[in-house]
């Protein structure tokens, strides 16, 4: 068999680090960056006698992203304790829900691809649970023994479990990018993927096409950015693909992604799994949520990027492509709405195209995001303005762009007064411009006069070097199609 | 006030003595710091005395006192099972493995009555992690029995008991998972109570089992059960499982009260009482207990609790379930014992509970593993909890035909220390009586009702509807209005 006679199946399980300020079971600082053990509490600790109290800060940003993918919120989950022996686990144990997880049956629709190949992908969510992070154990510095930093233990975490339903590594970073976005969008984890508050594990397996049972799958481990979910996937797929080629099996394992070697290596078997002992906390008391704090963090929650995207396709008449890239983040979202509210809905493309062009291209080059960039959604809509009324054109407007973004200047209206940016749109001052180029340029209009649309262009080209690029070049193109075909 | 007095008095005659200048808080914590010196080589009752830190508790309170309003409790000297966390005073829960652990925070019962005022003298003697029914399974000895020190005090709260029964503390806290503070109280012929699940906070108490853990007092009677229980009741943000709902004067009650039982119907389990192993001489002083009730306007109704038998295996899966995870935060890592010499990290966790624990606690935690282990987790764990639903139902079902349930403690007084050493099953099976309670989250007390053929005490048991404490307290008090098994003195 070749490459493409086998099926990828990917699903993935995303660690979302909640915004909360406290911990899911203490009052102890979530606050990233801290001296070691300077934000762990008795609790965190795991003090004899100390006991978890339930943050409700926490639940309830597992039901805004269960309303916003959709799912069921159970009425009544459970906390069960997964107990395993590990120095950075500080009770044995940790907290985490099982069998009765908050958030069930969601799914979110994502786009995949650019272009003429893009296309829409329903990606199923089984779950999503609440659960304590672990601490860390810290191997450098300490001359053959561990450090063990128990800041982290404790911190709220939502683990977000999909189905299988992804086919490629281009379907599953477009998921893992798109809950991204997600969380961000309605503020329930800050996506910070360096400090690992949005940790993804996939689990990739396959099979041959047409074969409807899953192949063995092996668990990539903690993936922090979506190149090396990329890269990972890619690497997992082809090496289980030439493993079953020649003759091996795949054995269950979970693995981990070396980055340095753009390869997979086993981390454990399956052998080696841990018998959990799962049972309910007996410490914490199922999870009641009913349905009046449902529908409060409903009405909190703001438009979903989904569908934001249909409004501006729809609406605002912006290609999926378009709307695609301004919903990738809330920020730029707001920032695109902001600029359609001051120029009208009419100028949404235009507003959309600088957007997405020019003032991405600076904030790219410069590093800056959108929340700090120095032009303003109401000088975008001033410019567009500008462009549409024929007070300048296009080249005008760049340079108008260019003073605001330098800080030059800050009003749309004054920088184009003393950049005497103004077109020149009167008949009266173009014609004199317009019949000297007639007169200089004689196989130009002979060319025309022959059918070459092409060749008023060049005439045009004459009339706004010889007005230095202030007439408007709408109007010159009138002007001479009338006088030569007058 | 001399010790003798201290010895004799109850809670209100200390407090009226305090009140009126009779005594002072210091005079009081010193008497029981002396009987507590000199019997502890005899009863081996304390774990931790903290003399300096009481007499400078009985200095505020007798300050607070100068300066005007004071509870009831403040001055009165008591002792905590070392179960509780005490700030700066090393809590052991009778283990190697904290034999130098110091908390940073006082237990929720602990805070509760040191603002009432109450003056710990310090921490009592308990089986290890509170997982023993006779308080031998202490990593500092065995707790004696007050009555014959060649016997056991009962467990887990042997300590607390002990130092009620001879008199160095008018009331100690205790806990109570099968049994552990009734039990105790009834072998050493003082009175406890064990309060609903979820009446009192278990923040700051080292689990055991956690959903059976209840907080419970000590004391040589109902009145000053109720006075201390209502100190400790209340809601606590800090225990989730805590019941949010006022407080109970519990102690108002009794004082209201008649001491009369008019219609009150006292329902003695069929099942309790054919049970194989009951003795002879504790089963005619409950009956006889039964018989004191109905004098005083009771009627006794016979009830079924056909599934009592089956209490046992549930609370020995269950609870050693929770007890296997509970414990595995003692692995050497942060505080606690650990083990001196390994070779990795697995080495060292092994040698550290290999070292840090005792065999009781050990075996609990290897049942408990086990009973949790994938493949064995629906035929023993799951299965019990069932069972568990079912005897409370059996409970609710008898309460529809009485108001209490009385029966025996213990189907035994106390045995000689080392007696069933060789079997754990013989002392799992003293708990048949007590197991309910806790399995059903039901409140009980034991209150004494006679003397074996050995001259040792019996305790006879009242277990009540859910929350209801104060009818509890109320049947006990008046009994013991009519009755003086309750004022004996042990022969020490």
């Amino acid at each position: 068999m070749n490459r493409t006679d086998w099926e990828t199946v990917i699903g993935l399980e995303i660690h979302a680090q909640l915004t909360t300020r406290s911990k899911i079971f203490s009052g102890a600082s979530t606050a990233f960056g801290a001296e070691p053990n300077r934000q762990a509490c008795a609790i965190d600790v795991a003090l004899p006698g100390t006991l978890p109290v339930l943050n409700r800060g926490a639940v309830e940003r597992a039901i805004r992203l269960g309303l916003a993918i959709e799912a069921e919120i159970a009425e009544r989950s459970v906390f069960a304790r997964k107990n395993y022996f590990y120095p950075d686990l500080p009770k044995g144990y940790q907290i985490s829900q099982y069998e009765l997880p908050v958030v069930k049956n969601g799914a979110i629709t994502v786009q995949v691809g650019e272009g003429e190949a893009a296309y829409e992908k329903t990606v199923r969510i089984t779950r999503a649970h609440l659960e304590e992070d672990a601490g860390k154990s810290l191997h450098e510095d300490f001359h053959g023994m561990t450090g063990i930093d128990l800041n982290r233990a404790g911190t709220p975490l939502l683990e977000i479990v999909s189905e299988p339903d992804m086919r490629s590594a281009e379907e599953a970073v477009a998921y893992a990018r798109a809950l991204h976005t997600l969380v961000r969008w309605i503020g329930v984890c800050d996506g910070n993927m360096q400090e690992g508050s949005f940790r993804i594990d996939a689990n990739v397996s396959v099979r041959p096409k047409g074969e409807t049972r899953l192949g063995t799958r092996r668990e990539i481990k903690n993936l922090n950015s979506f190149r090396f979910l990329q890269q990972a996937i890619d690497y997992e797929v082809r090496w289980q693909i030439e493993t079953l080629e020649e003759g091996g099996t795949v054995q269950q394992a979970t693995v981990l992604f070396d980055p340095e070697r753009g390869e997979t290596r086993v981390m454990r078997t399956k052998e080696d799994a841990h018998d959990y002992r799962y049972f309910p906390d007996p410490d914490l008391l199922p999870l009641v949520i009913d349905r009046a704090w449902i529908e409060e963090v409903r009405s909190n929650l703001p438009e979903l990027p989904q569908a934001l995207r249909r409004r501006l396709v729809e609406a605002h008449g912006l290609t999926p492509y378009d709307a695609n890239l301004l919903t990738a983040s809330k920020e730029l979202a707001d920032y695109y709405l902001a600029a359609v509210a001051a120029a009208g809905q009419a100028l949404a493309k235009p507003c959309a195209n600088w957007i997405l062009g020019e003032l991405a291209a600076k904030l790219n080059r410069s590093g800056i995001e959108i929340g700090e960039s120095p032009v303003l959604p109401a000088h975008i809509a001033a410019l567009v303005r500008r462009v549409q009324d024929g007070t300048i054109s296009h080249a005008g407007a760049k340079k108008v762009f260019e003073a605001l973004w330098t800080g030059e200047g800050q009003d749309v209206d004054a920088i184009i007064e003393a950049q005497g940016l103004e077109q020149v749109s009167d008949e009266s001052a173009l014609e004199s411009l317009v019949d000297a180029a007639i007169a200089a340029n004689p196989k130009s209009v002979e060319e025309f006069r022959a059918g070459k649309e092409k060749a008023l262009n060049a005439l045009v080209g004459q009339v706004m070097k010889a007005s230095r690029g202030a007439a408007n070049p709408q109007r010159v193109t009138e002007l001479l199609r009338r006088k030569l075909t007058g | 006030m001399s010790a003798e007095r201290l010895l004799t008095s109850s809670l209100r005659e200390l407090a009226a003595a305090l009140a009126e200048g009779r005594t002072r808080a210091e005079a009081l914590a010193d008497a029981a710091l002396e009987r507590a010196q000199a019997l502890q080589e005899r009863l081996n009752a304390f774990i931790t005395l903290t003399p300096e830190a009481a007499r400078a508790a009985a200095r505020a309170a007798d300050e607070r006192r100068r300066a005007g309003n004071v509870s009831l409790l403040s001055g009165i000297p008591l002792a905590h099972k070392d179960l509780f966390c005490t700030r700066g005073v090393r809590t052991t829960a009778a283990s190697r493995m904290l034999a130098e652990f110091v908390p940073p925070y006082d237990a929720f019962v602990v805070e509760r009555l040191a603002d009432a005022g109450a003056v710990s003298i310090g921490k009592t003697n308990l089986d290890e992690f509170a997982m023993g029914s006779a308080n031998e399974h202490s990593h500092f000895g065995p707790c004696r029995n007050p009555w014959d020190t060649s016997r056991i005090a009962g467990g887990s709260s042997g300590g607390s008991a002990a130092a009620v029964a001879a008199g160095i503390v008018p009331v100690a806290t205790g806990t109570d998972t099968g049994g552990s503070v009734r039990q105790p109280a009834a072998m050493c012929g003082v009175t406890g109570i064990k309060p609903s699940y979820g009446r009192v906070s278990r923040y700051g108490i080292i689990a055991y089992a956690s959903s059976l853990d209840q907080a419970g007092v000590i004391a040589r009677s109902a009145e000053d059960c109720a006075l201390a229980l209502t100190a400790i009741e209340g809601f606590d943000p800090r225990d989730s499982t805590s019941l949010d709902r006022p407080s109970e004067d519990h102690a108002a009650a009794l004082a209201a009260a008649d001491g009369q039982l008019d219609g009150l119907r006292l329902g003695l389990p069929r099942e309790f009482f054919a049970a194989e192993g009951l003795d002879a001489d504790v089963r005619s002083a409950v009956e006889a207990a039964a018989r004191t009730y109905e004098s005083l306007g009771a009627r006794l109704v016979e009830v079924s609790l056909p599934r009592a038998e089956l209490a046992i295996p549930a609370y020995y899966v269950i609870a050693p379930a929770e007890a296997s995870s509970n414990l595995a935060r003692y692995d050497g890592v942060r505080y606690g014992y650990r083990a001196p010499d390994y070779a990795d990290l697995d080495d060292m966790y092994r040698k550290t509970r290999a070292q840090g624990f005792g065999d009781e606690v050990k075996r609990r935690i290897l049942v408990g593993t086990y009973v949790l282990s994938h493949g064995y987790y629906d035929a023993y764990y799951l299965q019990a909890q069932k069972l568990r639903r079912l005897i409370a139902e059996d409970y609710r079902q008898a309460f529809d035909s009485c108001d209490l349930i009385l029966a025996p403690t213990a189907p035994t007084t106390a045995w000689r220390l080392g007696e069933k050493g060789q079997d754990p099953v013989q002392e799992y099976l003293q708990d048949i009586y007590t197991i309910g309670a806790n399995l059903a989250g039901l409140p009980a007390l034991s209150h004494p009702c006679g003397f074996d053929s050995a001259g040792l005490p019996i305790g006879c048991q009242l277990i009540g509807p859910y929350l209801a404490e104060t009818r509890l307290l109320l049947a006990a008090h008046a009994f013991q209005g009519k009755t003086d098994w309750h004022r004996q003195l042990p022969p020490l």
